[in-house]
């Protein structure tokens, strides 16, 4: 009547921010990730992230333990794509030392790193798709995932911490069979990508949730230090793989996908398309393991030697002994070598003084940078896109802690 | 590839003459050491200059050197996708010293700065949120020193009869084994048993 209604409101009432506690216990988190949220309504102010409840200080512990032993540690790191990141400490070391590897061990190399980039992609295109709502992906991808890592089963003997990379190669060789089965599953595989493609890819629920959500412009992906999907995802054509090739990269016939809007959307659809493309890998890498036959590791100082010559020689013996106790040395100096792993940029700064044990060494998880941004990504969206936007990041929290 | 770094290190050293201590080309990589209080100039310049484009941050990370006088070396990794060009930049600093942050121009140097922070406790000047990363809450003593032991100094258990989780000295069963590879062997220093009777033979 008076037009004056401040008496309406008591002090209890007034409206403040919200603050709520997102994990660490947390499905949709992807691990243990604690967010402080600050919310006006439902939508995000503030985001906070809260990392190191996985730190194991394995950075620390790398300094007291040889290069071989060190090597184990890399699997913890991203486990979802284990192979990926020996991958990375296996060329830092091979590059301080001067090593070549051999082709055939170079191919199987980029065999397992493809499927790394499978299980990888898999299991997050799948899990997104949980957050945002759909149930039967992730049944689906970890089906194949189980196939791929009986793959990792029969190489190395372990499903998940495989340490099947080794400073100058790999362990051991793979089978013909094997070779043959991995060939007949990039055949059957393709059909199931396209059965999870038809449930998502134009599900018009997925595309609600997924579509303009953490839109990552070209600026802000070189701001942050994007790498991977997450700089694709906003149309640069960036991969290690073809713009710094390692390994033999460079002789593999393969497209790099890249989006075009930098939301979430685009980044599931770069992934699904480069799942296309290591298929693609996969199946040359296979026809050329069939045709290329020889050792897997560069005899010499940094491998042991063969089984047999053991039994004869004394060298040799003395050699094993020397490498499993002792260890390798490795020469004075320092290096950064990267792989482009299925996250992005994984690199290690190593930092070697002659000794047995790297005297530092830094590991650059690409997960990282991303969750960093998370503030800048989930500001001004609603709460429920927050999943969305952790889920499309890829984040894991071996590799984030360390 | 050396060439176009060895190219690339002349015409940063020609630019900024002032800031760069020197410049080394090791394994195919460049490194350009410069002083710690040129640095955010220094960066600011690789970011725009038309021949570096230095666009991504890579890592910052440190390295512990507690014989040198100035103790730890500070060390960033840049990439241009332009260029196609990695460079690491590294600056020395004591344990006292500051460094100043390069926030602004990299956003991205925030959760590193905080890293490096809490692993070897470099303070850096201009930044906007210094807090613990990675370790616990409350945590004290900065871990990847040299001088921090690896089995650090406090474990954590829960308490059955508190009901909570509890902060204990570290206990260990037996001595952390570091085993020494480096000395050359020297054989051992005992008496065998029996050796002794020679001596007693002949005194």
């Amino acid at each position: 009547m008076d037009g004056n209604f401040n008496d309406a409101l008591t002090g209890e009432q007034k409206i403040r921010n919200f603050n709520i506690n997102f994990g660490p216990q947390h499905p949709a988190a992807h691990g243990v990730l604690r967010l402080v949220l600050e919310l006006d309504g439902e939508i995000v102010e503030r985001c906070d992230p809260h990392i190191g409840l996985l730190h194991r200080g394995t950075e620390k512990l790398m300094e007291s333990r040889t290069y071989l032993q060190n090597l184990p540690y890399f699997d913890r790191l991203d486990y979802v794509a284990p192979m990926n990141q020996e991958h990375a400490w296996c060329l830092a070391i091979e590059k301080l030392t001067g090593t070549e590897v051999p082709r055939r061990a170079s191919l199987i190399r980029v065999l397992y790193s493809e499927i790394g980039r499978i299980l990888n992609h898999l299991l997050n295109v799948t899990t997104q798709a949980m957050d945002v709502g759909a149930l039967t992906p992730p049944l689906w991808g970890f089906e194949e995932r189980e196939k791929l890592m009986v793959f990792y089963e029969r190489a190395c003997g372990a499903r998940l911490h495989a340490a099947y990379f080794r400073p100058g190669g790999v362990h051991q060789d793979l089978p013909p069979a094997l070779i043959d089965d991995i060939d007949t599953w990039a055949d059957e595989f393709p059909a199931v990508l396209d059965d999870i493609s038809e449930l998502l890819t134009e599900n018009r629920i997925f595309k609600q949730r997924n579509a303009d959500i953490g839109v990552v412009s070209e600026q802000d992906a070189l701001d942050w230090g994007f790498s991977g999907v997450m700089v694709r995802g906003s149309g640069m054509a960036w991969d290690l793989r073809r713009a710094q090739p390692y390994e033999c990269y460079d002789e593999f016939d393969f497209q790099i996908p890249v989006g075009k809007n930098g939301d979430c959307y685009d980044r599931y659809l770069c992934r699904m398309a480069e799942m296309r493309e290591s298929l693609k890998i996969i199946k040359q890498a296979c026809a050329k393991l069939r045709v290329e036959k020889g050792d897997v590791l560069a005899r010499g100082k940094l491998t042991p030697p063969a089984r047999g010559e053991m039994k004869t020689s004394m060298e040799a013996l003395i050699h094993h002994f020397k490498l499993y106790t002792e260890g390798f040395h490795v020469p004075a100096g320092e290096v950064y070598a990267a792989v482009e792993a299925p996250k992005g940029e994984f690199g290690v700064y190593l930092v070697a003084d002659g000794s047995n044990k790297p005297y530092r060494a830094k590991l650059r998880a690409p997960g990282f940078l991303h969750l960093q941004a998370m503030d800048y990504l989930a500001k001004g969206h609603q709460l429920a896109d927050v999943a969305a936007i952790i889920g499309t990041m890829d984040v894991v929290f071996g590799e984030i802690d360390r | 590839m050396t060439e176009a770094l060895n190219e690339l290190g002349a015409h940063i050293e020609l630019k900024r003459p002032d800031c760069v201590l020197s410049y080394a080309i090791e394994n195919d990589e460049l490194t350009v050491h410069i002083a710690p209080s040129s640095l955010v100039a220094f960066v600011e310049f690789l970011k725009s200059d038309a021949t570096c484009r230095f666009s991504t941050l890579v890592d910052i990370t440190a390295v512990d050197y507690p014989t040198r006088d100035a103790r730890f070396d500070v060390v960033y990794h840049f990439l241009s996708m332009y260029q196609n060009q990695r460079l690491r930049v590294k600056t020395a600093v004591r344990e006292a010293d500051m460094v100043p942050s390069i926030i602004d121009p990299y956003p991205a140097a925030n959760w590193f700065e905080r890293e490096v922070f809490d692993m070897y406790g470099i303070l850096f000047t201009g930044h906007p949120d210094l807090r613990r990363i990675l370790t616990d809450y409350g945590f004290r003593g900065y871990p990847l020193r040299k001088d921090f032991p690896t089995t650090g100094y406090t474990e954590v258990r829960y308490d059955e009869a508190q009901k909570r989780v509890v902060y204990e000295p570290v206990t260990l069963v037996q001595e952390y084994r570091q085993f020494d590879f480096m000395s050359p062997w020297e054989g051992a220093e005992y008496i065998l048993p029996g050796d002794e009777k020679q001596d007693e033979a002949k005194g």
